[in-house]
Formats: C-alpha cells, structure tokens, sequence
C-alpha cells in the first residue's frame, strides 16, 4: 500500500504536522498496521523533495515547535490520478497463508498440512469473532466498521480456501492410506 | 451451566444416516453456532435438541428433563413455552398481520387478546418494526419478514431460541443488520441461543462453534474444527 497517496489524502483536508498525520493515519485506517512516526517523516520528506506538500509554518501551542505540511497542486492532482486508478484484480498469490501449506505438503506431506490447516481454522475464526463484535458494538465508528468489514470479507475468502482445501487434503490423505 | 445436552445422538431417515452419535453441550445463556456442509446433519440436530425429532438412540436432555423419552404431546408443550424457533423464511401466516403472526404464540398459550396484542407490538419494536405492525408479509421485504418472525419467536421470552439459517434468504447487509439485532436482544434477555448455518460469518455472531461433518461433531477426524471460543458467560 502506498503510504505517500494515503499521507497526501489525509493532508486534503488541511496542514498537519507529522505527529497529527501519524495519528490520523493510524484513526482513519484501524485495522491496517500503525505507521511508524519515522517513516511518516521520511516519506512528508519526498514528498516535499517531488513538490507535492510544502511546509506550511510552524506552531508551538505550549509544546515543541513542530512544522506543519500542506498539500501542493501538484500534490492534489497526484492523488486524483491515485484515486482513479484501478487496482489490478489479485493478480498475485502473495498470501504466507498460501505459501505455507504449499510448502507444508511438499515438505512433510498431507499429515503436515492439515494439522497446520486445521490450527490455522481455528485462529481466523477467532479473530473473526472479534471483528464481528467490532460491528455489533454502538461505539464503533463507521471507520471502524468498514475496516472490520473488510477484514472480515478477506478472512472469509481464507476461511473458504481453508475448507476447501482441507477436503482435497483429506482426499489426498484416503488415497494414502486407504 | 448445561440447559441443553445431546448425548450420542444418532437419527437416520429411512436408510440415510443423518446424526452418528452426536454429543454437543450448550450452555445456559451462550450463542453456539452448529455449522457444517450441506448435508452434514446440523438441522437434524437442530430438531432432536429443540424437541421436534426423536433420536433414534441417544439421549437429548433440556435441563434435568430427557426429551428423548417424552411424548409428542408433552414436547409440544415445552416448545411452545420454553422454546422459540426461527428458520429460514415461511414461517410467517400469509393472512395476517404482523403483530397477529406475532401475538399467536400467546393466543395459543391463553393470553388475552389485548395484552398479547400489546406484548406483539413491544417486541416488534425491540426488533425495530414497529411500524409494520399492521402489514401482512406480502408487503414486507425478506428482511422485515425475518425482523417479524423473530419477534414472533421471541414473543413467549423463551429460554431457548433455535435458529435455523435465519438469515439464509437475506442480502449480506441485511443479514448483518438482523443479527446485530438479534444478538443484542438474546444478551438482553440472557436468551441461550443455537444458530445453525453454514456461513462463517455468520457463525462468527456465536460465542463459540461446534463443526459437524456426515452427521458427526468434527472434533479433529478430518478437522474442520476444533471447538473454540472465548467469552462464554
């Protein structure tokens, strides 16, 4: 994911300083993994090296002085393009979850793979669990929502692939050892 | 505490197999999710526990009562007061509307007409209808249908509530706003509730799952799950 588009969108709105783009970053996204405050800098750092923000004074309020960023023309017309551009379908199979039962059937065989198969069932359900309950909770946010929503939706895909590929394990298994 | 208890239940139709010796706790006041396959004999289940069926061996207990062992008549009895039941779609009467399909359990029970009338209406409400009150089911969407017959389930304050794919026939979104519903309603009445389905999104509203495969809890065997789950109260 493109942290660049996602610090310039968030900078739409006004100027923020980097600690306040940290945590709206971390607020608006609540399930994606919490940017590191470095990496905001280094990044508002190339952004303004390509002239997509600029530094838009600084403020004090009682703490360190700390520099705030504002968006570009330049900036605004990056992100537009981002925006509109259609994310390629899946075209990779990149999931570790994927990777490992390949890897697990070609190393110790069936057996391996489902009990792997089988531990992992139960952590997505689990975790599945606990996002539902995100959407069920009044004081959830629509942000929190639609994130929980698309965990779940992903999750669900694994889930299937799980079951499914359990059976032709087991299959697999009964051609062995019949 | 154990309200409902399924000990090697076995069940078959004709020469078809449907339970193998089925044995699955539930818990007072808990959300159990029974998922599975096509097939794989949770519906079946589902009606040995609530009463409906009778295992061909095995014992089915509601408390410290051995359903297995009572007769129709007296099973009847217990579902209509100590049981509710929600299924997939059609359970609501086509002739009336939704507060007389909701009030008809207490008619049947004896209550008067204007105290189940005002009891129908009040759990229409808690399942945000309310206004439908005097529509009948041919003008409501599947998921005001739903929204009803779980009113209509729920009228009696049972102790136990049988759900049977309830949102099987809605769109994801609708099905996700019953069950937000639902669930918050069952809490609030400590209602002990066994979902069947076979989605796990579904599934996921339980506090905890019990697999079945070919008509046996799949515990490891061919490993669709291993029964987990947290926050049991």
């Amino acid at each position: 994911m493109s942290t660049a588009h996602v610090l310039l969108g968030l900078l739409a709105g006004g100027p923020l300083h980097g600690y306040e783009l940290k945590r709206s970053h971390d607020q608006r996204l609540p399930l994606a993994k919490p940017v590191a405050f470095g990496q905001v800098y280094a990044t508002l750092g190339r952004l303004q090296r390509d002239g997509l923000v600029t530094t838009a004074g600084q403020g004090q309020d009682g703490g360190p002085e700390r520099t705030s960023f504002a968006i570009t023309d330049a900036g605004r017309a990056r992100l537009d393009g981002w925006l509109a551009e259609i994310e390629p379908p899946a075209p990779h199979v990149t999931s570790t979850l994927f990777a490992k039962v390949a890897v697990a059937v070609l190393v110790d065989g069936a057996e391996r793979a489902r009990d792997y198969l089988i531990a992992q069932r139960t952590a997505h359900m689990d975790r599945l669990r606990e996002l539902t309950s995100v959407k069920t909770d009044p004081a959830s946010t629509l942000g929190d929502v639609i994130a929980a929503d698309f965990a779940i939706l992903h999750l669900d895909a694994d889930l299937r692939w799980v079951t499914n590929t359990l059976e032709r394990v087991a299959d697999l298994h009964r051609e062995v050892h019949p | 505490m154990t309200i409902l208890r399924a000990r090697g239940v076995v069940k078959s139709y004709g020469p078809t197999p449907a339970l193998r010796g089925v044995t699955v706790d539930v818990a007072e006041g808990e959300i159990l999710a029974v998922t599975g396959p096509s097939g794989c004999g949770k519906s079946t289940l589902l009606h040995c526990l609530a009463g409906i069926l009778r295992p061909d061996a095995g014992e089915v207990s509601y408390g410290e009562h051995r359903l297995d062992t009572w007769s129709e008549r007296m099973r009847a009895r217990l579902r209509r007061t100590e049981f509710g039941v929600l299924f997939q779609f059609g359970q609501l009467v086509a002739e009336l509307t939704a507060a007389e399909n909701v009030a008809l359990p207490l008619l049947l029970a004896g209550t008067g007409r204007r105290e189940a009338r005002t009891a129908a209406v009040g759990w229409l409400d808690r399942l945000g209808v309310a206004e439908l009150a005097d529509t009948r089911p041919g003008e409501m969407s599947g998921g005001q249908q739903q929204r009803c017959a779980a009113a209509r389930a729920l009228v009696t304050e049972p102790r136990v509530l049988f759900a049977d794919e309830p949102t099987g026939a809605l769109d994801s979104r609708t099905s996700e706003q019953l069950l937000g519903e639902l669930v918050r309603v069952v809490r609030d009445q400590r209602t002990t509730v066994l979902l069947v389905t076979h989605d796990v999104q579904v599934a996921a509203y339980a506090d905890r799952e019990v697999a079945l495969r070919d008509g046996a809890v799949d515990a490891s065997g061919l490993g669709l799950t291993a029964v987990s789950g947290k926050h049991v109260r």
